[in-house]
């Protein structure tokens, strides 16, 4: 198994946001978790990215158990996720936001900083070039100079998916990335995101545009109310009764 | 046995002040999320401006306390307009940097108008009672019985009438609050005017047995915050418990242990607590 | 690359005049006023590490300065222990001390840890100002001796006083140049900017958090050794709240967060205040509002408000120059 959750559970006082969820993530594809507004998938991410400790079960990544590790050191293990909204340090240039997200993998510290030694010059010339190969990647070439607070809201979230690639991930998880821009851009978006699983970069998404998702998922899962209500290919889950009961409220899934 | 029951008296009174302190400043942090630093120079306001009405004007004890209050409640309004109206959306270590130029403004005001001796505030209330074997000066049970009265009138304008309970609600959910039609800026304008007027009663009630001076409020509102933190940001009750088992605390401490190091109970509490809870004790999910 | 030249010569030039200042002007009492502004710097620095690049703002700031003051007096006077050595000691003290603060104080966010550290310093003051078999309570230390000869040079007269703490702040903005523009620097502002974006890139915050508080501290701790030794007598007063208070506007004025701000905040400040002596006490009258108004209006100080202006004149000859290009484009097509 690659990524899988095993009876995941998270409880914030009484109510139940992750009820007991199962779930496995297939590697090299694009999995996508999909359910109505308060279902628990924003949290279901921040206890396999480490945020909460769940209240029980366990989170296994390649065989480990990564269950209750801090963000950082999952992180160092090759997950990299993206928040909603995409807390990027907007009076910063677009390089030097991306630049930070090689840090895991380099080891300078403060004497390093204080005597400049080769270690940290050779590992400042590996971040620059890491930012510069990601941001080449999501399609931002020429942009390294530009302040975030002058791009478009498009162009932050594709910085905001460099950032977690220049962490070297084998796999990503993206909240809502196409949140809040338009559908021009976000086909864009999904053809980065096709992108990404072809270089071998396993993706997990959440989103509510929903054709999105159909026309890009391999496999999806289904939350409401914190429990898992349905998991399969888009074809299975446009005709699941319950999905569709739950969801959509008996309307079919445009 | 005597001696301890003078010291929780003692520690009645002093739990008293604190509590009225910590009320104005919880309140405000229920409110904005913001933690006003500058509460403790409004104290000193309100004290010298009682002092003022009474020495200046002639004014009887309780009118000069009731101008008090509605300017020191004017000057937060003030605070409230022109400083952390503005800062709303600004990152949060910029608002307490602002207060904290309005508190030195205000110290620095008050030494500038009033002089940097210590002040005593005369009281109608000298007088010394003795009951029960336990010997205590009226002011002190003035400083009791006020107290109550005023957390009663509080409590039931908050809970009894619509601006009350529009302010319970926003402190619950500010968004919230917006939505169903409540004026959020004409709340945090009004929860600044009772911030300021209880830190003035407080002042006024406390300022016979203390002192008025510049700095005055220093210890006060630091320990304000140590009280609001052990009962909750926000928290209206826990400002009220907070300030009283401080009060005991303090005055059993300075009798059985020292007396030098009173005051620094608190903090050490303080510092204990957020060791152990680092987001204090009762903290509100979801908000830092 | 001709900016960054231009940069250095600028940098260059100031240093040049700073150790070329003794030649210019002959005035103990200035040199007194600039050696005090030269230790404040140190002390400025410290904060602006841990408030300005970290995000945490530290309110414990004099008291560190304090402990790093009365560590030097108390073993050089009561111990009598070699003042080199004292130096050295009062240093580690104070960043073992920061250390254990740190460890607890971080785990807070925010206000709390706004108000943790607040109260952190107001024990400190406590301790100083209560314990007085070992800090002489109110009365404070004297004699607390400057730094001995070293070969032919006396740290006697005004003058090489000014050199030697010149030396140390030197040193410091160097460190501090050299931080900043590191990794370890880079680490620092992802921290600031967001602690949960931080985290899922794999930082370890606790870890450089830590780092930033406990240097701060040993800045705070230099900057009080010098204190000490340059004014001989210290007192509780420079534990308490007013003195973080002070390194605060110094470093606020000047702009936090900017490499450049602690030299001109304290400068513009100290000169100030110099021009207002008749105001004493009440200096705050006119400090306490600029502070407030800095905040809202520049947030960044002098130093910041500089910077963000330089940018909109770039921008704005970027855009002159690119419609004159389309100009001349449409008037050659046309």
């Amino acid at each position: 198994m690659f990524l899988e959750t095993r009876q995941l559970t998270k409880q914030f006082g009484g109510l139940v946001a992750v009820d007991h969820v199962n779930f496995s993530v297939e590697k090299g594809k694009i999995n996508a978790i999909i359910g109505p507004n308060g279902a628990g998938k924003s949290t279901f991410f921040n206890l396999i990215s480490g945020f909460y400790p769940p209240s029980s079960g366990q989170v296994m990544f390649k065989g480990q158990d990564i269950t209750r590790l801090p963000p950082n050191k999952i992180a160092k293990l090759g997950i990299a996720r993206t928040f909603q909204t995409t807390h990027l340090f907007e009076q910063a240039n677009v390089l030097d936001n991306v630049l930070i997200g090689f840090r895991l993998r380099t080891k300078s510290n403060l004497i390093d900083a204080l005597f400049l030694t080769k270690r940290l010059k050779r590992e400042e010339e590996q971040s620059k070039e890491k930012a510069f190969e990601v941001l080449k990647f999501v399609g931002l070439t020429n942009m390294e100079n530009k302040i975030v607070a002058n791009i478009s809201q498009e162009e932050k979230k594709r910085v905001a998916i460099a950032l977690a690639l220049a962490t070297e991930p084998e796999i990503i998880f993206l909240d809502e990335p196409a949140a809040g821009i338009n559908p021009e851009e976000t086909e864009g978006l999904a053809n980065l995101i096709e992108k990404i699983v072809q270089h071998n970069i396993t993706v997990c998404l959440i989103e509510h545009k929903m054709k999105m998702v159909m026309n890009l998922a391999h496999k999806i899962m289904v939350l409401n109310h914190g429990k898992k209500i349905a998991e399969g290919t888009p074809e299975e889950i446009q005709n699941n009764e319950t999905v569709i009961k739950a969801y959509l409220g008996g309307s079919a899934i445009a | 046995m005597e001696i301890f029951a003078q010291q929780i008296f003692n520690g009645l009174t002093v739990g008293s002040v604190y509590s009225l302190v910590a009320l104005g400043l919880t309140l405000v942090y229920g409110i904005l999320h913001i933690p006003n630093f500058a509460h403790g120079a409004l104290y000193m306001m309100g004290g010298y401006i009682t002092l003022t009405m009474m020495t200046k004007f002639g004014l009887y004890y309780w009118i000069a306390i009731m101008i008090s209050m509605v300017i020191v409640g004017l000057m937060g309004v003030l605070m409230e307009r022109l400083i952390f109206y503005p800062l709303r959306d600004a990152p949060p270590i910029q608002d307490k940097i602002a207060a904290i130029g309005i508190l030195l403004f205000l110290e620095a005001f008050a030494q500038f108008v009033w002089g940097a001796d210590y002040q005593t505030m005369p009281t109608p209330y000298g007088q010394v009672v003795s009951v029960m074997g336990l010997t205590f000066t009226m002011q002190r049970l003035l400083i009791i019985i006020s107290t109550v009265v005023v957390m009663i009138l509080l409590f039931l304008f908050l809970k009894k009438t619509f601006i009350g309970s529009a302010i319970i609600a926003m402190s619950q959910n500010r968004e919230g609050a917006h939505l169903v039609g409540i004026n959020t800026n004409k709340m945090a304008m009004l929860t600044f005017m009772i911030s300021g007027a209880l830190a003035a009663i407080a002042a006024s009630l406390s300022s016979p047995i203390n002192l008025v001076f510049p700095g005055m409020g220093h210890l006060v509102i630091l320990k304000a915050f140590v009280i609001i933190i052990i009962g909750g940001m926000g928290s209206i009750p826990g400002a009220i418990i907070g300030g009283y088992i401080l009060g005991f605390a303090e005055s059993l401490g300075a009798t059985y242990i020292s007396n030098d190091y009173k005051d620094i109970f608190a903090f050490i509490l303080l510092v204990l607590i957020l060791t152990f809870k680092p987001t204090g004790l009762f903290a509100k999910g979801g908000h830092s | 690359m001709t900016a960054r030249f231009k940069h250095k010569a600028v940098v260059l030039s100031i240093v040049l005049l700073a150790l070329l200042l003794p030649f210019i002007i002959q005035n103990d009492y200035f040199f007194h006023i600039m050696t005090l502004s030269f230790i404040w710097m140190i002390g400025v620095y410290g904060l602006n590490l841990i408030a300005g690049y970290t995000g945490y703002l530290s309110l414990a700031h004099a008291g560190f300065f304090a402990i790093g003051a009365y560590s030097l007096g108390i073993l050089t006077v009561k111990f009598e222990i070699h003042y080199w050595l004292a130096f050295f000691l009062a240093c580690a003290i104070t960043c073992i001390i920061g250390l254990v603060i740190g460890l607890v104080a971080l785990q807070t966010k925010e206000h709390f840890f706004a108000i943790y550290t607040l109260c952190v310093g107001y024990i400190i003051y406590l301790v100083i100002d209560k314990w007085e078999s070992l800090t002489g309570g109110v009365r404070g230390l004297i004699g607390i001796p400057v730094p001995p000869d070293l070969g032919p040079i006396s740290f006697r007269s005004p003058v090489s006083q000014y050199y030697f703490n010149l030396f140390f702040l030197l040193a410091a903005i160097f460190m501090m140049y050299r931080i900043v523009h590191s990794l370890t620097g880079r680490t620092l502002i992802a921290i600031r900017n967001s602690e949960e974006l931080a985290q899922t890139i794999g930082i370890s915050t606790m870890k450089n958090k830590l780092v930033s508080f406990v240097l701060s501290t040993f800045f705070a701790a230099l900057s009080g050794i010098l204190y000490a030794s340059f004014i001989r007598f210290i007192g509780p007063d420079i534990s308490y709240i007013t003195m973080t208070f002070d390194f605060l506007i110094f470093l606020l004025v000047g702009g936090i967060g900017t490499l450049s701000g602690p030299i001109v905040g304290t400068l513009l400040i100290v000169w100030i205040s110099q021009q207002l002596q008749f105001l004493q006490d009440y200096r705050m009258l006119i400090f306490g509002p600029l502070l407030t108004l800095l905040i809202i209006f520049y947030p960044k100080g002098i130093v910041g408000g500089i910077f963000s202006w330089k940018m909109k004149m770039q921008e704005k000859k970027k855009r002159l120059s690119m419609s004159a290009k389309s100009a001349t484009q449409r008037a050659e097509e046309g």
